[in-house]
């Protein structure tokens, strides 16, 4: 399987190459891409470098343009697929249909990729990108079981990509608006989630409530660790009990089954976390990059200990088991 | 201008059978509605319910003169709701709401309505889609009025829709929160979700209403209500108009805006009417002010929620 590490930045994009990706994914420094954060992504300059040190070193690099244009502006995103295709990326990872259709036409050697944020969750859905649009791959959702996705496998005629580790949405990406609900901005529409800007830690008597817009996300006791408010991973109270309704402050990792995802026929595996710093990548990276040797020589995925890198210290396989649903 | 269509958007939450059936019989004495969709768009689960059901209540809305569209799953998952999805796709004589890719891929040599789960942002998906048979396109919650006027200007032959009325879908997953909440799980959830008329209320610590759970999709705890942007939305060229169905007196409701949409009533009067209405609400229309959706500008001379 292939290994797909995350970069935000020119260092973190050496420490994947270095600590043993097979292919670093990035953005352009604007709203073309669901890390649309401060101080993170590429100019043009610094992905065409990006790219020429990664071609040296045998590893592909990804650009994502995957939020969806706004209407009157499109043309920033049109301008972002051209250069990209310029500059000699080896996949262009998209979700909204007018951009499939434009770079189909306009490039039509470019390797498109269907981005998670297309919600791509079903036969017909990747068999509909694939005959429109030509897709080469789809980065399933992260709403599928192990099983379903190895019956996808069986059925459809591009390659799958799953989510291995980091940050995990716990609704279908690209078709969630609680952001945008609290805040005005989206991960469709602006390519952020929760945005620092909306976020406020208040002291309250000997607590600390997290609040993202007009609303408290989270209120904690002080012998609990305070996190960041991502909107469906706070505590909130329904049928008069109090908890963490959506999801507990969890994060992906399929270390454990890795051979499983293997034998299920997916092509590769996606590290999320355009936003970390190098000295995390180089460790995640590394660490998958060991166990997928292990694997390749026919040994099995040892648990590593990645857990103190994870939010809030605890992690799940998320959809891929069933009884998470 | 053209006569403004009032739709009737499919039942969200899980009614049970007798409730429904009551709820179609009324809408096919009433003259106020244009369209009413059936189908279920949220949970696969609760289909056998009301699928014996569908035919009768087509056929008697048809009847009497609405426009019936059939809605289909927002989120699709696994091989049998594909089937499913598969086999709705392949019925004759019937507009159908595609909710997901995988039925607008299906639907592309008939006539067939977008549903608001698609997401249209731009002038080229927007082309896209119309100009492979959607009749009519109901936008995303999620886009300001800047969009939609944009969209409004690309549009050759689809009608353009805009929910005014109810609670917002923000979110669909593959977990079940109503079953969640009670210590369940979705394979064996007891139908919990059906508990609650219009969904299960969702607070923050303090206490402030927020969101509203319906089994995998995650509402808005406001009520969306556009009444004092009609105008704006009629000029712009949206022709289509949708309530979403709640436990009020939803008849009462398509009135109001029957009335609003023929400039017999205003948006001040159809608000009034609404908040004397027996269900606490409170609504909202940040989404279409490039704002946080909960907000709400226009106030109407009432109090801010």
């Amino acid at each position: 399987m292939e290994l797909v590490c995350p970069a935000g930045t020119p260092a973190s994009l050496h420490a994947a190459v270095d600590a043993g990706a097979d292919v670093v994914y990035c953005g352009f420094r604007d709203a073309t891409n669901a890390r649309n954060f401060p101080g993170l992504n590429f100019s043009r300059d610094e992905l065409r470098n990006a790219v020429e040190h990664a071609h040296k070193h045998d590893v592909h690099v990804y650009l994502a343009c995957n939020t969806y244009p706004q209407a009157g502006i499109e043309h920033i995103w049109h301008a972002a697929i051209d250069d990209a295709v310029a500059i000699g990326v080896d996949a262009i990872i998209l979700a909204d249909i007018g951009l499939l259709r434009y770079a189909r036409d306009r490039h039509p050697d470019a390797r498109l990729h269907l981005s998670v944020q297309a919600s791509a969750s079903n036969e017909e859905a990747i068999k509909f990108y694939h005959r429109e649009f030509a897709v080469r791959r789809v980065v399933l959702p992260r709403v599928l079981s192990l099983e379903e996705i190895a019956y996808l496998n069986s059925r459809i005629p591009v390659e799958t990509e799953v989510f291995a580790f980091g940050g995990m949405c716990v609704m279908a990406e690209g078709r969630c608006s609680l952001s945008s609900y609290a805040t005005g901005e989206s991960p469709n529409m602006n390519g952020v989630c929760s945005p620092a800007a909306h976020v406020r830690y208040e002291e309250r008597d000997d607590m600390t409530v997290s609040r993202l817009g007009d609303f408290t996300i989270n209120i904690y006791d002080q012998d609990e660790k305070v996190g960041y408010p991502t909107l469906c991973k706070g505590r909130f109270r329904a049928m008069d009990k109090s908890g963490y309704l959506f999801e507990e402050p969890t994060s992906l990792d399929v270390t454990g089954m890795l051979p499983e995802l293997a034998k299920a026929g997916v092509a590769a595996l996606k590290i999320e976390g355009r936003q970390r710093g190098k000295a995390y990548i180089s460790q995640v990276v590394s660490a998958f990059r060991a166990s997928l040797d292990r694997i390749a020589e026919g040994k099995l995925a040892e648990q590593t200990s990645l857990n103190t890198l994870s939010e809030g210290q605890s992690d799940t396989t998320g959809a891929y088991r069933r009884g998470w649903q | 201008m053209t006569k403004s269509r009032l739709i009737m958007g499919p039942v969200l939450f899980h009614w049970d059978e007798n409730r429904k059936r009551d709820f179609y019989a009324q809408i096919a004495d009433e003259t106020d509605i244009d369209t009413v969709h059936v189908g279920e768009v949220v949970c696969a689960k609760r289909m056998p319910f009301f699928d014996k059901h569908l035919p009768d209540v087509i056929e008697r809305l048809q009847r009497a003169g609405k426009e019936v569209v059939l809605s289909t799953l927002a989120l699709v998952m696994n091989s049998r709701e594909s089937a499913l999805i598969n086999e709705i796709t392949q019925m004759p004589d019937l507009l159908i709401e595609a909710n997901d890719i995988s039925a607008a891929g299906l639907l592309a040599d008939r006539p067939h309505v977008i549903g608001p789960y698609i997401n249209i942002y731009n002038e080229s998906t927007f082309s896209y889609f119309e100009s492979r048979a959607a009749k009519r396109i109901s936008l995303p919650w999620e886009l300001p009025l800047s969009s939609i006027s944009q969209l409004c200007e690309t549009r050759k032959s689809a009608e353009i829709e805009v929910q005014v009325f109810g609670r917002m879908p923000l979110a669909i997953s593959a977990r079940c929160y109503s079953a969640r909440a009670q210590g369940l799980h979705k394979d064996g959830c007891r139908y919990v979700c059906g508990e609650q008329l219009d969904g299960m209320e969702v607070a923050t610590l303090d206490d402030a209403p927020f969101l509203a759970v319906n089994g995998l999709q995650t509402l808005s705890n406001h009520y969306v209500e556009l009444s004092d942007n009609i105008g704006e939305l009629q000029d712009a060229g949206v022709s289509a108009f949708r309530l979403s169905p709640h436990s009020l007196d939803m008849m009462e409701v398509a009135q109001l805006y029957r009335q609003l949409l023929d400039r017999k009533i205003d948006a001040g009067e159809l608000r009034r009417n609404l908040q004397e209405m027996p269900l606490q609400m409170a609504f909202s229309d940040g989404f279409l002010h490039g704002l946080p959706g909960a907000e709400l500008r226009s106030t109407l001379g009432q109090r801010a929620e």
